[in-house]
């Protein structure tokens, strides 16, 4: 009977704390569905009144909010796909041949990730302005591509490095080169810790802002997360527009996270257990 | 192991090469530009550590510093406590687990800036705080939160803990999991309490856990930047500035590119005792 009592407890503390969790977001939802008289009137702590669409036409159209989106995609799956690409290709080298100072290399390359990227800010603006590609979406997928890959690398590294050494040995007996082997051996069987980065890595860059900001500097050309705050100068104090293009905004990296919530939730935890 | 051909080379090469360019040679210059003033048009002037003299006596850095060290130990402290509590609670595999797992962690898929603007619209005047404030008779402490000196800073706080709690819950979540069951069966045998597994089980298991959360912890603090320039952009008057905002409205508002380089400088110092030991961890790991 106290047991029963006692996990009645505990869900409805557990009940309560995530609804508490959930709420702003909820809330937010709520507002982005509001039309202006209605928030005006009643103001925004109120209970809703009114049901309208319009709000996120005005942040779709008039703020477009598509543009922003369409950018933001035009960054993020490349930067992704040429990040775990590239890192892939540095860890299967450093993790299974002998080259030499491999592991200084590692730990130089995880070393620039952990770097505060302010001290880049400066001379990558000034970098990318004097090679011609300052305001261009280039600009910003090769910055993520150089700034994340150390730490891929890294994981990826500490992957491949386990993978049993005999898979490679009878590869290379049927007569396959280190390509083909990479290809064909080692990348199939890193597939669990590519999904973990690779969802991880699509809200980080998708989520970004300061390189955003730093990079690019015409309105057509910003990424959803950057726009997303321009929208504020747009819609002064108009909260139920801006409501709308943050759930827009949130949608993205909504989606990845529940359709690779496994393999999102194990990425976080890379690094955690060992 | 095996004989290095040109390909493999160049699969470590390339990358490498790519990451020399972006971000090893970037910041170098930080580093020498540091010591320059520059206004960004004309050829940066050598002055030494003139920069990191200036800054002793300006008091917006020295705010930015202090509001840097709250950050990190309020930031830093609650998130480990609220994650490493959570974390317990919902450690064990039970009915209804993973949905309170799901709410606390979902934020965490939300940029800074989409946490910023859902926390603005509840910090609003006739948002939701002060409703709340209001209904249960605490009228007297509805006020600009965001627009107070005294308060913006810790109004910006809170949205960042909310999205780091079910981060750290993640990570502490993944270190339980790693636990021998065994070491808590002995321990039961032993006649041990609920409080005593946690006490003598759980957390001397958990170090390796604690010294990655610690990183990330201090390092995310140092970085910080997103949620402050989406709530406020450091205001008002400087109140809730970190030494990350400063540092952008330094270099990208004030164009004084030199000051702003010896700024990330500082940053980088702070950072420098987590990056050395997450090396050293990292060194000691790959051996």
């Amino acid at each position: 009977m106290t047991n029963r009592f006692k996990t009645s407890g505990y869900h409805l503390a557990m009940g309560l704390v995530s609804f508490l969790w959930i709420a702003p977001i909820l809330w937010v939802v709520v507002i982005s569905f509001r039309s202006f008289d209605d928030v005006a009137a009643n103001g925004l702590g109120s209970l809703p009144h009114s049901f309208t669409f319009s709000t996120y036409r005005s942040a779709w159209q008039d703020a477009d909010e598509f543009r922003a989106l369409i950018n933001s995609l035009l960054v993020t799956i490349p930067a992704v796909l040429l990040s775990l690409g590239f890192a892939a290709t540095a860890a299967y080298g450093l993790a299974r041949y002998n080259i030499p100072f491999r592991r200084t290399v590692l730990l130089l390359m995880l070393m620039g990730n952990l770097l505060p990227p302010q001290i880049l800010l400066i001379p990558i603006s000034r970098f990318v302005e004097l090679t011609g590609y300052y305001d261009t979406l280039y600009a910003l997928i090769a910055v993520h591509v150089g700034f994340g890959l150390g730490f891929y690398t890294f994981v990826l590294h500490g992957f491949m490095r386990d993978l049993p050494r005999e898979i490679q040995e009878a590869a290379t007996i049927d007569g396959a080169g280190p390509g083909k082997i990479f290809g064909s051996v080692i990348l199939p069987l890193t597939r669990p810790a590519l999904a973990a980065l690779g969802a991880l890595s699509f809200t980080w860059i998708f989520n970004d802002l300061l390189w955003s900001i730093t990079v690019i500097r015409s309105g057509e050309k910003m990424p959803v997360t950057p726009a997303l705050l321009g929208l504020q100068g747009l819609f002064v104090s108009s909260w139920n527009v801006i409501a709308a293009g943050t759930v827009i905004a949130a949608v993205p990296t909504l989606v990845v996270f529940l359709k690779f919530q496994k393999h999102f939730v194990s990425g976080l935890a890379i690094g955690a257990v060992k | 192991m095996h004989r290095i051909s040109p390909l493999i080379l160049a699969f470590v090469f390339v990358p490498f090469a790519i990451e020399a360019v972006w971000v090893f040679w970037p910041a170098l210059q930080g580093f020498w530009l540091a010591l320059t003033n520059w206004d960004g048009l004309t050829a940066p002037k050598f002055v030494g550590f003139g920069n990191f003299h200036d800054m002793v006596t300006d008091p917006i850095f020295r705010t930015a510093l202090k509001n840097t060290a709250i950050w990190l130990v309020l930031f830093g402290g609650l998130s480990v406590i609220g994650g490493f509590g959570m974390a317990l609670l919902l450690q064990k595999e039970r009915r209804g687990v993973g949905i309170y797992r799901a709410a606390l962690f979902t934020p965490v898929v939300f940029s800074l800036v989409v946490t910023a603007l859902i926390w603005r619209v509840f910090y609003q005047p006739d948002g939701l705080v002060d409703s709340v404030l209001r209904g249960v008779g605490l009228g007297n402490f509805v006020r600009p939160w965001l627009a107070d000196p005294d308060t913006a800073l810790y109004a910006v706080i809170l949205p960042a803990l909310w999205r780091q709690i079910g981060y750290v819950m993640v990570l502490y979540l993944a270190g339980l999991k790693a636990v021998d069951p065994a070491l808590y069966e002995a321990a039961r045998v032993d006649g041990a309490s609920a409080w005593q597994r946690t006490r003598y089980v759980t957390i001397p298991q958990l170090k390796g856990v604690n010294s990655v959360v610690l990183s990330v912890i201090v390092i995310d603090s140092l970085r910080s930047f997103d949620i402050v320039w989406s709530m406020t952009k450091g205001g008002p008057y400087h109140s809730s500035e970190l030494l990350s905002t400063y540092m952008y409205s330094t270099a990208f508002q004030s164009t004084q590119l030199g000051y702003a380089s010896a700024i990330a400088v500082v940053i980088f110092l702070l950072a420098l005792a987590v990056i050395l030991g997450y090396l050293i961890r990292a060194f000691r790991e790959e051996t």
